[in-house]
């Protein structure tokens, strides 16, 4: 295989994943996949009750049944005090976090854990669980976000003060803080506009829905060593949280990944593992615990909900003057909701000069909120990128042509703060404007919505290694796991700066003992920050290799140069030696000075940010709501695809959480704050017969700060799809909804009342 | 509590296995024999991680029970692939990038073989119906669609 | 813990003896696409599982005189590729087709969906409309029960201990005479039925209707036999004023719930939409 049109050899080409073949034939081990010989099962009694005291816990029938070998409650965990809840300088509150991996005193969401049964099977785990007898308070609740801010609503934790106000309040509410982003004047911002827009928008929580329900297996040695076998999207992280949670030092745990069936930023925290160590503690045999899908939804995940009022102001001529952001996200039990992210992400993709977003971070009885892919962007870009579209209309100018003529570009200023670098908006905006897709006609009851996202992309801790095996094959060892191929694209990098066939570069993530520190898998980074120190160690083995070839032929090394895989010699000396392949050098490192490798660990910054643009075509059904995705298309800045296949992938698969989001997906509660769809019954992700082909147009403005241009993939495609298809629904039937989801039920409704 | 002793063919091979009543034929596959290509996903015929092959009807292994087995002969991802040789869905999955994290791989493929083997020409529409149980979460369906597309226009013009 | 047991009794009588002769609860499996869920979830606690599938009148299906009788426990799937039993009674057949996927499909049975007793079962409003009638099988013998007579609520039948149906029939077809069924779910797949309406209607041969049966689903606590929706059919040819009639008859007839899947409003417009829509292919049908 040779060269593409990039010039680059393999980056950009579609090979196959180096863990493809173990993937297709079920041989791959995710996280329920692995056992020990003598482990126990564990299970976990959880709350039926919204929010509730805990007056006792009676373990004692369950301990008594025959096989049932440890149990353990919050009493079993360490105690963290408000002192010690923030351990360095970044998330998480391990506060909180204790608390919501084992209620202490009051019970805060139906599903909480109050309780752990490690037991010789299932069966007996699960009626030990049914022994447990709890003896609850049950406290007023409250689940709906605007419900939670007033003055008398039930408060969740009787020390939350809300931060980022001035004074600090004196008494506790549900709200944990305000944050506040703003540039210019925005009063004189609007003064100045002909044309305003203003609506109130909302969203509701809803879940990542990996297919892989979390799953652990915990071993505490006899030594007080333990061991971790699970799938998360860090392996770092878990064991950092659970040294943390139990009060262990983080060199006496080692955390082994699994592979990971999806996470999006549900699994970038512990749920199980400490659980499952505490057993193991007190029960001296390995534990293997596995979530229900009925744990996944009422105890994890979900990202927040939201209430949002957005107002925008323009001049006559389409120039945007003013815009402002109110925005109210709630985070579950925990304080946490990425609102800060809407309120950063929201606007960027306009050159405003009057903005102000402000956010709120609000408690209520649900389960607490974690990432979901670009949390909170894709939040606030429903609200804003929906005003958008009505703007346009209130404009009587082309959406599209709207968003081009106040386009954010190198040099824009933020509302957060930073001034924008190179970035490749304007182009996504010119690959929709000139899209078959674009202009194709449409027919009665159907629409077209256009809309864009901004994502800042993430950098962070990273390392890996690089090692020429004794052939001239090549290992990559890095420690983020590979939830939708990232290892094919290290290797593909790696492949590049070698000059070497693909089929010579393996790349293999370690457990935690195998690298240095990394940070999760998440925020789009791992091709981006990964990719750079792998590219970085690999181009490290190059001069150890340029340095060996030297010493070979007894010349300088700088007159070594390396070359489509070879150590040729160069200048004076060119032609004189027949050139080392990398096999050659391999075999002579016991002369040369000894085995060929790297190792590299940086904090890598510059990230790139990036933006998409999504055109989407619907059909509504005037008598029923039903609402069909017709066609779709998403355009990105990819900055460089290194895998074409897997950047088109994470589109498409952005796309679909996305118009999931957009028409079906939401948590129910009943009366009692119970959850009332557990399950892919009726927590409706979109199935196949949902959806058309998801046609994806890679735009490719290299990121500056990357070698090979990277920029993440991963976010942006699920920021656009709730307001493009909100907008193609006011195309088709000229009803703007404003709330999340547009399931039928809301549309068919909508059309009554003033279609 | 006896447990039930059950004689049946899994991949082609006679296999016998012990289980409890309440153990569905998932939960055979995976805790008493090892097989765990096939995955849990929900437990509740939602999701078809787990679609198996009983007797050439497709089912999910999770709602039939282990008992039931007995005397019936059933088709896992671990038989898929022909020794070293990649059944044809496999292979175009891979070239394709019709996965992502991979979880929902051994049923879609397992649920796509048995549509070529009744329909070995199916429209997309057909596809996406008959794959409608199979929930993927990563990749949009787009790839495993036209992968499932693909292998059957190949066959066909072979 | 207590035992459960498994059997997989070969015949009919066998069968009702071990149902009567159970001590505890007693379950019949035919798919168990609802019993093991509802088993996982410990909604059920039964001591005695009676598998049917061995018993060859519950798996098989035959025509005599025009008469179809399908076995209880055969698996949709299997009805689905009976080509002569879907040309003569397509809107029963999709309805039993629309049940879960293709995974689902492989296993569950038209017993299973009519006895389970949702009221949001799909083929329950497509058999009611096709005048389909239930073997039942007891200790005491057979007897025979219109299937809008077995559910009685939700998760509730008529069915006496030890009783179980064994096979479904369906009636001689009149001439120029078709049925549908239509429902309402919010994805394409893979949802219970927010609506479902059954029609089955007989023309004359100047295409005036004559019978009809409507039947709803997911309306009420067990499927509806709305006679009121039939009569504005019945003397007409369908035409727009006799379908708008059908539409206010069908949402008169509604006494649904608000839950996760619908609400009162929603159910009731649809039921009315879903009424003439399936019509308008039961007419089709009737006509061809
Ligand atoms: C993912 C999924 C999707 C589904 N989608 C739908 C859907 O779209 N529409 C729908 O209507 N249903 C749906 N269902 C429910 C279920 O598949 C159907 O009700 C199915 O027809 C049940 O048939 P079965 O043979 O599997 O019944 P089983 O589970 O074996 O039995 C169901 C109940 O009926 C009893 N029973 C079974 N046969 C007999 C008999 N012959 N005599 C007396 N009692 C009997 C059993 O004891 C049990 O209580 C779905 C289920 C799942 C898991
Ligand atoms: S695990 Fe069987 S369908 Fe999900
Ligand atoms: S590839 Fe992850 S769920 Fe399908």
């Amino acid at each position: 295989m040779s060269g593409n049109a990039n010039g680059y050899k393999w980056i950009g080409t579609r090979t196959i994943r180096p863990d493809g073949v173990d993937k297709v034939t079920g041989r791959a081990a995710f996280g329920a996949d692995f056992a020990l010989p003598g482990m126990l099962v564990g299970k976990i009694l959880r709350s039926p009750h919204a929010h509730a005291r805990i007056l006792s816990i009676d373990s004692s029938k369950a301990e008594a049944l025959p096989g049932v070998k440890a149990i353990v409650t919050s009493a079993d965990f360490p105690e963290i005090p408000p002192s010690e809840a923030i351990k360095g300088s970044s998330p998480p509150n391990y506060r909180h976090l204790s608390q919501n991996l084992m209620a202490r005193e009051k019970v805060l969401y139906d599903g909480h854990a109050v309780a752990a049964v490690a037991a010789t099977s299932a069966a007996v785990a699960s009626e030990a669980l049914s022994l447990i007898s709890v003896e609850y308070e049950v406290l007023p609740h409250v689940t709906d976000v605007l419900e939670a801010m007033k003055p008398d609503a039930p408060v969740l934790h009787d020390d939350l003060f809300t931060g980022g106000v001035e004074p600090k309040p004196d008494k506790p509410s549900n709200v944990a803080k305000r944050v506040e982003f703003a540039i210019g004047d925005i009063d004189a911002g609007f003064a100045d506009a002909d044309v305003v827009v203003e609506r109130d928008y909302s969203t509701e929580g809803i879940h990542q829905g990996y297919i892989e329900t979390h799953a652990v297996v915990a071993n505490m040695g006899e030594d007080g060593q333990a061991t971790i076998w699970c799938s998360s999207q860090g392996h770092f992280m878990v064991r950092q949280y659970t040294a943390g949670l139990l009060n262990m030092n983080i060199g006496d745990i080692k955390v082994t990944p699994a592979e990971i069936g999806g996470g999006f930023g549900g699994k970038t925290t512990v749920y199980l593992e400490p659980v499952a160590l505490l057993l193991s503690r007190k029960s001296g045999h390995a534990i293997k615990m596995v979530m229900t899908r009925d744990e996944v939804f009422r105890a994890t995940g979900p990202t927040s909900g939201s209430a949002m009022t957005i107002k925008i102001g323009a001049k006559k001529d389409g120039k945007i003057t003013a815009a402002e952001a109110d925005l109210k996200f709630f985070a579950g039990a925990f304080p946490g909701a990425p609102v800060h992210l809407g309120c950063m992400c929201g606007f960027t993709p306009y050159d405003i000069e009057n903005v102000k977003a402000v956010g709120f971070d609000v408690v209520t009885n649900r389960p607490k909120a974690i990432s979901y892919r670009a949390p909170g962007a894709p939040i606030a870009a429903f609200a804003i990128e929906s005003a958008i579209d009505e703007l346009a209309g209130k404009l009587n100018i082309e959406p599209l042509a709207l968003r081009e003529m106040n386009a954010a570009r190198e040099g824009t200023r933020t509302a957060y703060g930073p001034t924008l670098g190179v970035v490749g908006f304007e182009e996504t905006l010119e690959a929709a404007k000139t899209h078959p897709h674009f202009s194709e006609p449409l027919g009665p009851d159907q629409g077209r919505g256009i809309a864009s996202g901004y994502w800042f992309n993430v950098g962070g801790e990273s390392s890996a290694s690089v090692s020429v095996n004794e052939d001239g094959s090549v290992t990559v060892t890095s420690g983020a796991p590979d939830i939708g191929g990232s290892r094919a694209s290290l290797c593909i990098m790696a492949a590049e700066v070698f000059g070497i066939d693909i089929g010579e570069v393996r790349a293999v993530i370690g457990d935690t003992n195998a690298t240095a520190f990394n940070r999760h898998t998440g925020g789009s980074r791992v091709t981006f920050a990964l990719g750079m120190v792998v590219v970085n160690a690999a181009e490290d083995c190059i001069v150890q290799l340029r340095t060996a070839a030297a010493k070979i032929w007894d010349i300088d090394v700088e007159a070594v140069v390396w070359e489509e895989g070879e150590a040729r010699p160069a200048g004076d000396n060119a032609g004189k030696f027949e050139p080392l392949s990398l096999g050659d050098l391999a075999a002579k490192t016991p002369m040369t000075g000894g085995p060929i490798s790297s190792e590299k660990s940086s904090n890598v910054q510059g990230p790139g940010p990036a933006f998409g643009t999504h055109i989407c075509d619907v059909e509504v059904d005037r008598e029923t709501g039903h609402v069909k995705i017709l066609r779709y298309t998403a355009i990105q800045d990819a900055g460089r695809a290194i895998h074409p296949g897997y950047v088109e992938g994470q589109m498409q698969g952005g796309v679909a959480q996305g118009i999931g989001w957009a028409l079906n997906e939401e948590y129910i509660y009943g009366d009692d704050g119970r959850l009332q769809n557990p399950g892919f019954l009726d927590y409706r992700i979109p199935v196949a017969s949902d959806l058309p082909m998801i046609d994806t147009v890679i735009v490719e403005v290299p990121n500056p700060t990357h070698p090979y241009g990277v920029r993440g993939v991963g976010e942006i495609p699920i920021i656009p799809p709730m307001a493009a298809v909100a907008n193609a629904i006011e195309d088709a039937v000229g009803m703007r909804l404003t709330d999340l989801p547009m399931s039928p039920p809301k549309v068919l409704e909508a059309l009554e009342n003033g279609g | 509590m006896a447990k039930n002793h059950v004689t049946t063919t899994i991949n082609g091979e006679p296999v016998e296995f012990l289980c409890e009543t309440q153990q569905t034929l998932l939960d055979v596959l995976r805790d008493e024999l090892q097989l765990t290509g096939s995955k849990e996903g929900c437990a509740s015929g939602d999701c078809g991680a787990c679609s198996v092959m009983v007797d050439d009807r497709l089912v999910c292994s999770c709602l039939v029970m282990g008992v039931e087995a007995e005397g019936s002969s059933i088709e896992t991802i671990e038989g898929m692939a022909d020794g070293e040789n990649l059944h044809p869905l496999q292979q175009k999955f891979l070239e394709n990038a019709a996965l992502q994290c991979g979880i929902c791989t051994p049923g879609f493929l397992i649920a796509a073989k048995s549509l070529l083997e009744k329909n070995p020409d199916p429209t997309e529409t057909e596809v996406r119906y008959w794959l409608a149980g199979n929930l993927c979460r990563c990749t949009g369906y787009d790839k495993i669609i036209r992968s499932v597309l693909e292998v059957a226009a190949e066959a066909k013009g072979a | 813990m207590s035992a459960l047991q498994y059997k997989a009794p070969t015949s009919v009588d066998e069968a009702a003896a071990l149902l009567a002769g159970a001590s505890g609860e007693a379950r019949v499996l035919a798919g168990g696409t609802d019993l093991l869920v509802q088993l996982r979830a410990a909604m059920i606690a039964p001591e005695l599982i009676v598998d049917v599938k061995h018993i060859p009148e519950l798996t098989s299906v035959s025509v005599e005189d025009g008469v179809y009788s399908i076995g209880a426990a055969a698996a949709s799937a299997e009805l689905h590729e009976n080509a002569d039993l879907f040309a003569m009674w397509p809107g029963v057949i999709e309805a039993m087709d629309l049940v879960g996927s293709t995974q689902i499909q492989g296993r569950a049975s038209l017993g299973g969906n009519l006895c389970n007793a949702s009221p949001a079962a799909d083929s329950v409003p497509a058999m009611i409309a096709a005048s389909a009638v239930c073997v039942i099988a007891g200790p005491n013998g057979t007897r025979e029960v219109p299937v809008e007579d077995v559910a009685t609520g939700p998760g509730q039948t008529s069915l006496a201990k030890g009783e179980f149906v064994v096979t479904i029939r369906l009636p001689k077809k009149a001439p120029r005479t078709g049925d549908a069924y239509l429902r309402f779910i919010p994805r394409t797949e893979m949802d219970i039925a927010v609506v479902g309406v059954g029609v089955c209607l007989t023309l004359d041969e100047g295409g005036v209707c004559t019978a009809a049966r409507v039947s709803l689903g997911a309306v009420a606590a067990r499927a509806l036999l709305v006679k009121d929706a039939a009569d504005a059919l019945i003397g007409t040819k369908c035409d727009d004023a006799a379908m708008a009639n059908l539409d206010a008859a069908a949402q008169a007839a509604c006494s649904p719930i608000n839950d996760k899947r619908g609400t009162i409003e929603f159910r009731t417009k649809v039921a009315g939409v879903l009424a003439r829509r399936a019509t308008a292919i039961a007419l089709e049908r009737a006509r061809s």
